[in-house]
């Protein structure tokens, strides 16, 4: 019996049940195309892919830019696309662009309609958009429906002024409203990692502990498997349970990597809020079917009294420049911690003062020592003092209200970062700089500042959805 | 007690952010005898994850899953993901402070 035959038809899901394809934990990561033809043999009723996510950090809410290149993204979609047409199934993306605003979704938007034409494809498309207006945040907030999320302040107006870019983070409801309206794609902007599976599986009338949990543990593609990277999984969802097929031959899925997933990227292993209600694992059961598919069951999802929508926001911290320099001198290496203390204390400081006319408090400055200390800065324990690093990269990082005045900073410490000496040296030491210029604008510069949710008497409420008929 | 680090024990310790305001650290035991040397350290001990992490024990939260013998560590994130102050884009590397906390080689003997 063959890997394909040992998984079609699934020994344990009962008439009902749907079969979903996640190939990917990200679109535009790719995936190999046979990833798809073998969830089609299998009889895959519907794809989805999350398209986004915040683990990359506030930039691409910020500014609105995708993260992924747009050549590796329209590449995951034509697969996705001329799989789904010739079988007649529908796509789902969330998290379009990579941080879900209106542009993100916009932008994958386009890519599909030149694949429709490239391809010779028809459609109907839903384009379900996110982002709200700081208006709209503020009016809520005044309204009294904004409530912190641990370990986040109340929200003030303030705060929702500083936001560059808000999106609300949807769940199931207005996918499942798009796909009954007859969308074979969907392309959402910011949305829960699950809500995409959980919408199929909603739609189809599956009971919602599986659908949601099912969700949770194909967002992310193979990593509910033993091999993380490889070719996806189908998940099978029906009203008792669910079943994970991995779509590569010598990937398995076994209890112990099916439940694992539950704990990644999710503060508390049990149970998940959606804006619906709470996923609660706690009494759900693992079990092998084979040695390479597992069924799991006893899932429960607590509708809420109150839907929510958490939200999320980047707010304009200033602009940055960086540079980076080498040090390669067992000398300075030896006495890294007082060279840094130097180089802000005696070193800009007074410089940028008497050069520039500025304070400390109009700048932010970062030194980070790679190979020193800059991943774990003053967590880091204590060394031995004859353990030297062989060498470090010294990033120094300037932080201002705009990018000019950031990059005279920089320009400022170039002389120190290139000659400071330790104290008592009676030569100028000359240090290893990796760029010329040594100066790097890296623009605008964001934080992440909502940690909070609008409680909506209809999860619908904060979303809009556009249909179009896609052409060649 | 003789005692080995916490890197030693385990299959796996990893780190990740769980969204950008929290931190979640997860610890992957090979045997239940092991998992339950770990339940007898200063890795399920607020006190000692918050001294490490310089997060106030009582945002500590700990959980324990005997069955899949996984013990998971979650607490605010010390700086925000992607401040300028953040060191650490992912949270990916912070696992290595967890990775040495002592654990002991034998089970405390039980009482009476």
């Amino acid at each position: 019996m063959t890997a394909h035959n040992e998984v079609a038809p699934s020994p344990t899901g009962p008439a009902g049940s749907v079969r979903i394809v996640f190939p990917i934990g990200m679109l535009g990561g790719w995936f190999p195309e046979e990833t798809l033809s073998r969830a089609l043999e299998l009889g895959a009723d519907a794809i989805a892919v999350d398209g986004g996510s915040t683990d990359s950090g506030p930039h691409y809410l910020g500014a609105s830019t995708p993260k992924s290149a747009r050549g590796a993204v329209k590449r995951d979609l034509r697969v996705m696309l001329v799989a789904a047409r010739g079988a007649g199934i529908p796509v789902v993306v969330t998290s379009c662009g990579t941080s879900g605003t209106d542009a993100g979704v916009d932008w994958v938007a386009d890519i599909a309609r030149e694949i429709a034409a490239e391809e010779g494809l028809s459609f109907r498309l839903a384009r379900i958009y996110s982002e709200l207006s700081r208006e709209t945040v503020l009016e809520a907030l005044a309204a009294g429906r904004i409530d912190p999320l641990e370990p986040a302040d109340a929200l003030t107006a303030e705060v929702v002024e500083s936001c560059s870019r808000i999106v609300g983070l949807m769940g199931h409801e207005p996918i499942t409203d798009a796909l009954a309206a007859g969308a074979d794609l969907v392309l959402t902007g910011r949305a829960t990692d699950t809500s995409s599976v959980a919408a199929i599986a909603l739609g189809r009338g599956i009971a919602a502990g599986p659908a949601w949990h099912a969700a949770k543990t194909v967002e992310c593609g193979s990593q509910c498997t033993t091999e993380p990277l490889g070719g996806g999984v189908l998940v099978e969802v029906d009203d008792e349970g669910f079943t994970i097929h991995p779509l590569n031959d010598t990937a398995a899925a076994t209890p112990m990597t099916v439940a694992a997933h539950m704990l990644y990227e999710n503060a508390d292993p049990f149970r998940m809020r959606e804006p619906a209600g709470t996923l609660d694992t706690s009494a759900a059961v693992y079990t092998a079917v084979t040695d390479r598919v597992t069924r799991v069951v006893g899932s429960i999802f607590e509708e809420a009294a109150q839907a929510t929508i958490k939200l999320e926001g980047a707010a304009l911290r200033g602009y940055e420049t960086i540079s980076l320099v080498g040090i390669r001198d067992p000398h300075i290496l030896a006495h890294m911690d007082e060279w840094l203390d130097r180089f802000v204390t005696l070193g800009l400081g007074p410089r940028v003062r008497s050069s520039l006319g500025l304070e400390p408090d109009a700048y932010e400055v970062e030194l980070r020592a790679y190979g020193h200390n800059a991943v774990l800065g003053d967590l880091e324990p204590a060394h031995d003092a004859t353990d030297i690093p062989r060498e470090v990269g010294v990033l120094l990082r300037i932080r201002a209200a705009d990018q000019a005045t950031a990059t005279a900073i920089a320009k400022v410490a170039n002389p120190i970062m290139l000659h400071l000496p330790l104290e008592g040296m009676t030569h100028l030491p000359s240090y290893a700089f990796a760029t010329s210029p040594a100066e790097i604008e890296r623009g605008a510069s964001y934080e992440f500042v909502l940690q909070h949710a609008i409680r909506v008497d209809d999860e619908r409420d904060l979303f809009r959805t556009e249909f179009e008929e896609v052409a060649p | 007690m003789s005692t080995r680090p916490l890197d030693e024990v385990a299959d796996l310790v990893r780190a990740k952010n769980a969204g950008p305001f929290w931190l979640t650290l997860d610890v992957f035991l090979p045997t239940d005898e092991a998992y339950e040397r770990v339940c007898a350290s200063g890795v399920v001990d607020p006190v000692v994850v918050g001294g490490l992490y310089r997060t106030p024990p009582e945002k500590v939260r700990i959980f324990r899953q005997p069955t899949l013998r996984v013990i998971k560590i979650s607490f605010p994130r010390p700086a925000v993901q992607g401040t300028l102050a953040d060191r650490d884009m992912h949270s990916g590397q912070q696992h290595v402070l967890l990775a040495s906390v002592p654990v002991p080689d034998a089970l405390p003997e039980s009482v009476g």
